[in-house]
């Protein structure tokens, strides 16, 4: 694995990140609050102050459950989404404020892979039309000769061949399908990748595959990753530093290695628990207790406390801060406090 | 009840295209004993889900189970019509699905639902059946389950869904349970409780459990006894230590290797090359040769017979990994 | 659907079944081509654009035919010894001819209102869905309000303003008909939106219009032209209401349906031929229309499932 770099800079830079969603109220709602009677429908806070540096080159695995918020906030790291509060840098400069060249640096820089193979290919377009549609749109090939040759490099670089260019995606397997849109993805030349859940849709064999391929380009490109996943053993293997995720906040950060062997959050230490591991037979199953909270109405304090085996009175009242309990580590947890 | 629970012969299932049939599932046997978990493995297009609906007849055209015994307690399924089929699931032998929001009607209270499976299969007073309900749904972890009891299917959790959907294949303490890639679309902290409960609760009434899966990982933590399926056959099937620790066929050997736990962090996954044949393109042979790096040319002229090994664990295959390899 | 497929050696064939326990999947009605769907579409047009050079006559110009030939009834001759198999009307024109040139107007009118409320009615729910918000809501209060009233009174007021003639009549169906494909159109594009291929195109940094047209447009247009094949009848219908209440198309440039109003004076006196036969070619017409539709239809739903 390649050594974690230490003094190399950031190139995406989340700085107190946060996204509400609110449904627009409707006519009935919007006047009555005219007339001061709280009526507004409720706030929903995906993404809660969220400060984060990703470093050039390495994969920063982002750990979560449904519902908190990890592909919200994939979202805003890719630009799709705007943030509510708070800003997210590229290469130091407020994304927000890019224009012109920059901006399209910081479009084509940043890629998305995404979950769901059977909805992220055009259906209507063919393989080769759906990889060669960048260069055509922003002019990045000198000709009709330069583009075949640039499509069939994408196509071979990630494992296919050259003559699926004129098929349509319903004619691939969802590991196949895959692999185009990484080629899309692949064919402008992104500096950063944040990978969306892009293999939990998969056959297990495939996954291996998919992986292998994603450390392969890495290795090849010297890519930054913000790999999203609610697979934790994918992540292990993959991540140079992992963030979990609960609630819409980050409760953990460390270097992959030490999160595994010493996790310092309740809550990472009920995840890695539940991995199911082919070395357990027949366990006896001791998992963590509670129902993920709505985001529509998180708990007091602590947001993990109703299910935290150690909770004390603390935690019900107020809420820890991430902050940081070793070199490079992150945990927000007031029983680290007491560490 | 001791003895043989279920005895499956040489099942077959087929699905009928313009050019002909295709099996699905391809000769599958294999036999349960009573409390018995038994974990059902495969990939897409291996054909598990296909044998789980097969077992109890839920099978639509154009597919169709044409060859085979299904022996349940002695009594051979495929004999039975619809009528006592009907009588038997949600009785004797229940099945779990993997979309619960599916597998549940909506538009009727849980309560309506799972009274309507008790008094289906016994002349039970409103009122008890209600209070069994309650009382199942407890069991399973829902709280406060006399107000939930009146909520309607989309007013649960995704978690929530599924637990009602143990509960109701609990209710009439069947023989033997069939789930279907329960939760696989569940959160791990969820899918957690939900395998704590399903283990405590067949425990506790001995039910046997076919659990249908991809995951490798549940398999080892539940059951007892492990099969792996193939493009429509069963390769390998025996103990769970047997076949984890030591694998027969490449396929599960590849299985194994390529999850990320088993290998170094960072390091490339030992992966099985090529994707699963389609139903209509099965290689001729062995299916799995294509794939596979010990095929020998005997692979690509004969289907493998079943071989007999220790410990009751079998496999199909010509060029097996030898016995007594640990990992 | 039988597709040969080349035998394959080295792939186990399928189980051949033996006739009887042959699942009767033969059953399954043979799904119709979109290829020979859109060929009756061309028919169709073909022939009321060119049948009209067919014609015996041409009823709108004056000196083919004769005041002294009215209506004559089907089968009789005129003076110049043409047969008229339709009869005349009481202008003397021959019924065919009439008929076929009708149906051309009739043609003309319905297909170019179709194809410009599809073009503007598209348009408006490609904007509608790609961008949402202000705008979304704007465009849909004005398809709202257009489709709040009936489409005949909408055209008759309309036409009341802006008077006589084929433009105008194909004006007013436009008017009426847009708001019925925005919204369709919006309601697919908005599914289409929600799908990752459409943020991953919004992720390379293509345009908005680009997206709409290239991407979102080809993927929903399916259900908007399952409608439009209906909708042209449709526009007809209306075309030839409109002309009989007498606010349609010009006396010069008869349609159809002014045929029939024509005719109807005479219809108490036992000429039956001078408005029943263009009636039924009416008829026939739509008819033929609604089933290319309804194929039309079919094939498209094949081929998205």
């Amino acid at each position: 694995m390649t050594a974690t770099p230490t003094e190399a800079a950031a190139i995406i830079g989340l700085e107190g990140l946060s996204r509400d969603f609110q449904r627009p109220p409707v006519l009935a709602e919007r006047l009555l609050a005219l007339l001061g009677r709280k009526a507004l429908p409720p706030v929903l806070k995906a993404v809660t102050d969220v400060d984060l540096a990703i470093r050039r080159g390495e994969v920063l695995g982002l750990v979560g459950e449904s519902g908190c918020g990890k592909s919200t906030l994939g979202r805003m790291v890719s630009g799709i989404l705007p943030p509510t509060r708070g800003r997210v840098t590229f290469d130091g400069h407020a994304v927000a404020t890019l224009a012109g060249r920059d901006k399209l640096a910081y479009v084509l820089g940043v890629q998305m892979i995404f979950q769901d193979p059977y909805a992220s290919l055009n259906p209507r377009q063919k393989v080769g039309d759906i990889i060669a549609e960048p260069l055509k749109v922003h002019h990045m090939a000198a000709g009709r000769r330069e583009v075949v040759e640039r499509v069939d490099r994408a196509l071979a670089e990630v494992g296919l061949d050259p003559s699926y260019k004129e098929r349509y995606p319903h004619q691939f397997s969802g590991g196949q399908r895959q692999r185009i849109g990484i080629a899309r993805a692949f064919i402008v030349n992104p500096r950063f990748l944040v990978c969306d859940e892009p293999i939990a849709a998969l056959d297990v064999s495939i996954q291996a595959q998919v992986i292998n391929l994603f450390m392969d380009l890495r290795d090849r490109h010297g890519l930054t990753y913000l790999f999203i996943s609610h697979d934790l053993s994918v992540v292990r293997h993959i991540a140079d530093r992992v963030a979990i995720m609960y609630l819409g906040r980050l409760v953990e950060i460390a270097p992959a290695a030490e999160l595994f062997a010493r996790p310092a959050h309740p809550y990472t230490r009920a995840l890695l628990a539940e991995i199911p591991s082919i070395k357990r037979r027949r366990r006896k199953f001791q998992p963590v207790q509670g129902e993920l909270p709505s985001p529509l109405d998180p708990p007091p304090g602590c947001a993990f406390h109703p299910r935290c085996p150690f909770a004390i009175d603390r935690c019900r009242k107020e809420r820890p801060a991430l902050q940081p309990i070793a070199a490079n580590r992150q945990s927000a947890c007031h029983l680290n406090d007491q560490i | 009840m001791s003895g043989t629970l279920l005895e499956v012969r040489g099942l077959r299932t087929v699905f009928h295209f313009l050019e002909g049939a295709y099996p699905a599932v391809d000769g599958i046997s294999f036999t349960m004993r009573p409390g018995e978990v038994l974990g059902l493995v495969g990939e897409s297009g291996s054909g598990k889900s296909v044998a789980g609906l097969s077992l109890i007849g839920l099978i639509d055209p154009p597919g169709e189970v044409v060859e085979g015994a299904v022996l349940f307690k002695g009594r051979d399924l495929r004999t039975l019509g619809e009528p006592a089929l009907r009588q038997l699931r949600g009785k004797e032998i229940a099945m779990i699905f993997q979309d619960s929001l599916a597998a549940l009607n909506p538009v009727l209270t849980v309560s309506e639902q799972m009274v309507e499976a008790i008094r289906e299969h016994a002349d039970v007073p409103l009122a008890a059946a209600r209070e069994r309900v309650i009382a199942a749904l407890r069991q399973v972890g829902i709280t406060s389950p006399e107000t939930r009891i009146d909520q309607y299917p989309h007013e649960f959790s995704g978690g929530m869904r599924q637990r009602v959907a143990i509960a109701t294949a609990l209710l009439n303490r069947p023989d033997l349970i069939i789930a279907d890639e329960p939760t696989t679309a569940l959160d791990v902290t969820i899918q957690g409780q939900i395998l704590a409960e399903m283990q405590t609760l067949a425990r506790e009434t001995g039910t046997a459990l076919i659990w249908i899966t991809h995951d490798l990982g549940v398999v080892s933590e539940l059951a007892d006894r492990v099969a792996v399926m193939y493009a429509g056959r069963i390769v390998e099937i025996g103990g769970i230590d047997d076949v984890l620790d030591r694998p027969r066929h490449p396929y599960t050997r590849g299985l194994l290797d390529s999850i990320p736990a088993e290998n170094a962090p960072g390091s490339r996954l030992r992966q099985i090359d090529g994707t699963a044949p389609s139903l209509a393109a099965r290689p001729v042979g062995c299916a799995f040769r294509l794939r596979c790096q010990r095929a020998e040319p005997l692979c690509a002229e004969r289907e493998p017979d079943v071989t007999e090994g220790p410990g009751g664990q079998s496999w199909r295959c010509h060029h097996p990994i030898p016995g007594g390899n640990q990992p | 659907m039988t597709r040969e497929r080349p035998f394959d050696p080295t792939l186990v064939p399928p189980l051949v079944e033996t006739p009887q326990r042959r699942f009767n999947v033969r059953r399954i009605r043979r799904r119709p081509n979109m290829k020979t769907a859109l060929i009756a579409l061309l028919v169709i047009l073909a022939a009321g654009l060119l049948l009209p050079l067919a014609a015996p006559q041409n009823p709108y110009d004056l000196s083919t035919f004769s005041v002294m030939d009215n209506r004559l009834a089907p089968g009789e001759r005129s003076l110049d010894g043409l047969t008229v198999w339709l009869g005349t009307d009481s202008q003397g024109r021959d019924m065919v001819s009439a008929i076929l040139y009708g149906m051309r107007v009739s043609l003309l009118v319905g297909l170019a209102a179709t194809s410009l409320a599809l073009s503007i009615g598209v348009t408006v729910g490609l904007l509608a869905a790609m961008f949402g918000g202000r705008i979304d809501a704007l465009l849909m209060r004005l398809v709202d309000f257009i489709l709040g009233f009936p489409s005949i009174l909408v055209a008759l007021v309309l036409l009341a303003v802006i008077g006589r003639g084929v433009d105008k009549v194909i004006l007013a169906i436009v008017v009426v008909q847009w708001a019925t494909y925005a919204r369709i159109m919006r309601a697919a594009a908005m599914v289409e939106r929600r799908k990752e291929y459409v943020e991953a195109a919004e992720n390379l940094g293509y345009p908005s219009w680009r997206i709409m047209f290239l991407h979102l447009l080809p993927n929903s247009i399916g259900s908007v032209l399952v409608v439009a094949t209906i909708y042209v009848a449709h526009a007809i219908t209306l075309e030839a209401t409109l002309s009989f209440l007498g606010v349609g198309v010009p006396v010069t440039q008869p349609s159809l349906g002014l045929l029939v109003a024509n005719g109807f004076e005479f219809l108490m006196s036992g000429e039956y031929w001078i408005s029943l036969f263009p009636g039924l070619a009416l008829l026939v017409l739509i008819f033929s229309l609604n089933l290319v539709g309804d194929r039309l239809r079919e094939a498209l739903d094949s081929r998205r499932s």
